[in-house]
């Protein structure tokens, strides 16, 4: 089976009056279809710049500098305008942070809905849709996350945040996606609703067969959702595990004190936190960018960036550790 | 001796508008201690519109209850004047949830810690001053040297966080209110900001009630717990009963949604049974039984709080074989 999402060397920069900060430093992911990817790390790692660069959403002053984002044999990177704007949500679709102020509070659910058709609609070819076929379709992605089918003549006020996410999660699969990236999807969200979306996430990607990249810090939620976990770290990816390599032996000494420092119900009352502080991007250290925390740092490692290394179970790690030293 | 802090059955309604009777129950009927012998963390824990925050600010004196008296070393709050207020002012303290939006962006770190010195006069000298900051940011755990002169911007989240805490620190403070302190730090700070806390409560005999909705930062630290939904409490004692074994409907379902960082507690292994919140519900009695999977007919009158075990109690008919226990009680149930 061919993957149906490869990133290559992803690079983005932000250009800013103190200087070039690297957000991105060549990142590689490979996902097949119907695979659940989590991506965690700190705030400023990289992760939702991440998300933007691959829906081609990077504003000025930050600029996609080099890679290439593979959706369904399409590099999105190289493609026009007019095919990116077709390309986003028939291909890749995004759900947004902050689900509240993503829908437009003066416009009907159902119109908002149909917009995204009709703005994938081309009336040259044999598969466009009536109105009337438009807003069934509309329904019937409205109904799989579980809302009523009445939320269509709905304004955005009327509905509680965990239903504003699902209308999200509705619109971001109307148009059958091969790839859905949820960015923090539930962040504002109660615990209690926070888990009957990330099930209704689970269900409709299982049944358009998409795959899922799930963005955040959480890493109980990653622990539940995810088969896969990428850790990035100052814009690399430091260690990509699946889920349960990753929760109980981790190989990055990042991913090792990331993975410490969770509370869970044993180990009542031990706090292990990270020392130190994340890189800014503007002055990352020289070599690994992990290298001013790391317990395990070599002199190697303040001079040379390590390049991944594969383990064995198709584990990828960057870290001198487990490579040979150049 | 009187007590530390004491609500006194306070209840706090909200009216909506000049003309409409809807009005929301922000808080219904909480009365709850605290002692000055013994600090202690208490944690406060429930979804949003459970009136966690609500409460917070009833405590530092920011609203005033609809009915009943908060009570701060024996004296209504409300009544405090001149040195009675501004002692009231420097020993309750508080750190909210939003390290990027409490600072001005234009006054350096100095400036900030500085003011509350100056205000209370603390410091005789500009480098006693200085002594009593650069102590505080070594009690959170931060290098004075690092902090000193920079602006917020410059700062991380947890740094921010962290400076916040020692503001509240330098006054001496007797109580700290914390209001989510860690939701908006990244994970792996979480855990440094969480031990700063129980430092402070530990060697500098500071009582915290610690504000949440995440149960499990709320297991690692506090003593004990109450569960308040929609401004009434669910469950209270002490919090290895109420979390390890949740007894209240509510509760239980709290518990169960939690996304433990833990491969072999599998989500999902309980389902999850109960309705969602819709946004018109006004219920009369039992506030979570337009949600519950148990709703009896007697949930219709408000359930009181039955008592499980020592320090464990549930308000609901399901335990009513149990003996029920006042509402002024709720303190006996909490150890310290």
């Amino acid at each position: 089976m061919s993957p149906i999402l490869q990133v290559n060397n992803l690079q983005v920069s932000y250009y800013t009056d103190a200087g070039r900060a690297r957000a991105l430093d060549g990142v590689d992911l490979t996902l097949n279809a119907g695979e659940k990817l989590g991506l965690v790390g700190e705030s400023g790692s990289g992760k939702s710049t991440m998300a933007l660069a691959m829906m081609r959403m990077i504003k000025p002053p930050g600029r996609i500098e080099g890679g290439q984002v593979i959706v369904d044999g399409t590099d999105l990177i190289t493609i026009s305008n007019e095919d990116m704007l077709k390309a986003r949500l028939s291909k890749i679709a995004y759900i947004p942070q902050g689900a509240m102020n993503s829908l437009n509070p003066v416009i009907r659910i159902g119109a908002q809905m149909m917009d995204a058709i009709k703005a994938h609609q081309d009336q040259s070819t044999s598969d466009w849709i009536s109105a009337a076929e438009m807003e069934k379709r509309c329904k019937r992605a409205l109904e799989s996350v579980d809302l009523k089918s009445n939320v269509f003549k709905m304004y955005a006020h009327e509905l509680s945040g965990g239903m504003k996410q699902r209308v999200c999660i509705a619109i971001s699969i109307l148009l059958r996606p091969k790839v859905i990236i949820a960015d923090e999807p539930t962040s504002a969200l109660d615990v209690v609703t926070q888990r009957q979306v990330m099930e209704t996430i689970d269900r409709v990607q299982k049944q358009i067969g998409a795959a899922v990249i799930l963005i955040g810090h959480d890493m109980g939620l990653m622990a539940q959702f995810v088969d896969k976990v990428a850790v990035m770290y100052a814009g690399r990816l430091m260690e990509l595990s699946n889920v349960r390599d990753m929760f109980t032996d981790p190989k990055h000494p990042y991913a090792q004190a990331l993975i410490r420092s969770l509370p869970n119900l044993e180990n009542k009352g031990v706090f292990n936190g990270i020392p130190g502080m994340a890189p800014a991007l503007l002055q990352l250290p020289g070599g690994c960018a992990f290298h001013p925390r790391c317990l395990h740092a070599m002199e190697i490692c303040t001079v040379q960036r390590p390049q991944p290394t594969t383990l064995p179970g198709g584990r990828i790690v960057e870290c001198y550790l487990y490579s040979e030293k150049v | 001796m009187s007590d530390l802090l004491e609500f006194k059955n306070v209840t706090k309604t909200y009216s909506r508008g000049l003309l409409s009777r809807v009005s929301t129950t922000a808080l219904n009927d909480i009365s709850l201690k605290l002692e000055t012998e013994q600090p202690t963390i208490l944690t406060v824990a429930g979804e949003s519109g459970s009136g966690k925050t609500t409460l917070a600010m009833l405590l530092l004196g920011f609203i005033t209850p609809t009915s009943g008296q908060i009570l701060y070393k024996g004296k209504d709050i409300q009544t405090l004047h001149g040195e009675e207020r501004m002692l009231f002012r420097r020993e309750v303290q508080a750190v909210f949830q939003d390290p990027f939006a409490v600072f001005n962006p234009f006054y350096t770190v100095d400036h900030l810690l500085s003011v509350p010195i100056d205000r209370f006069k603390l410091a005789k000298s500009k480098s006693e001053a200085r002594d009593i900051m650069v102590e505080a940011l070594t009690a959170v755990g931060l290098r004075p040297g690092d902090v000193l002169g920079r602006f917020p911007h410059q700062l991380s989240g947890g740094q921010r966080q962290r400076i916040n805490i020692a503001r509240a620190l330098l006054l001496r403070p007797k109580l700290l209110v914390a209001d989510e302190p860690v939701s908006m730090v990244d994970a792996s700070l979480r855990a440094n900001i969480l031990e700063t806390l129980r430092g402070l409560q530990r060697t500098h005999g500071v009582s915290i009630i610690y504000i949440t909705h995440d149960l499990t930062t709320a297991y690692h630290i506090a003593k004990s717990i109450i569960v308040l939904y929609r401004g009434s409490v669910m469950e209270a004692g002490d919090v290895d009963s109420v979390i390890k074994t949740p007894q209240h409907p509510y509760t239980r379902l709290l518990i169960d949604s939690i996304p433990w960082p833990d491969i072999n507690r599998r989500w999902g292994e309980t389902e999850i049974k109960a309705k969602e919140m819709e946004l018109s519900d006004h219920v009369s009695g039992c506030k979570f039984s337009s949600r519950c999977p148990f709703v009896m007919d007697k949930c219709k009158e408000i359930p009181p709080l039955f008592r499980l075990k020592q320090h464990q109690a549930a308000s609901c008919y399901l335990f009513e074989q149990n003996p029920s226990i006042a509402p002024e009680k709720l303190s006996e149930l909490l150890p310290v």
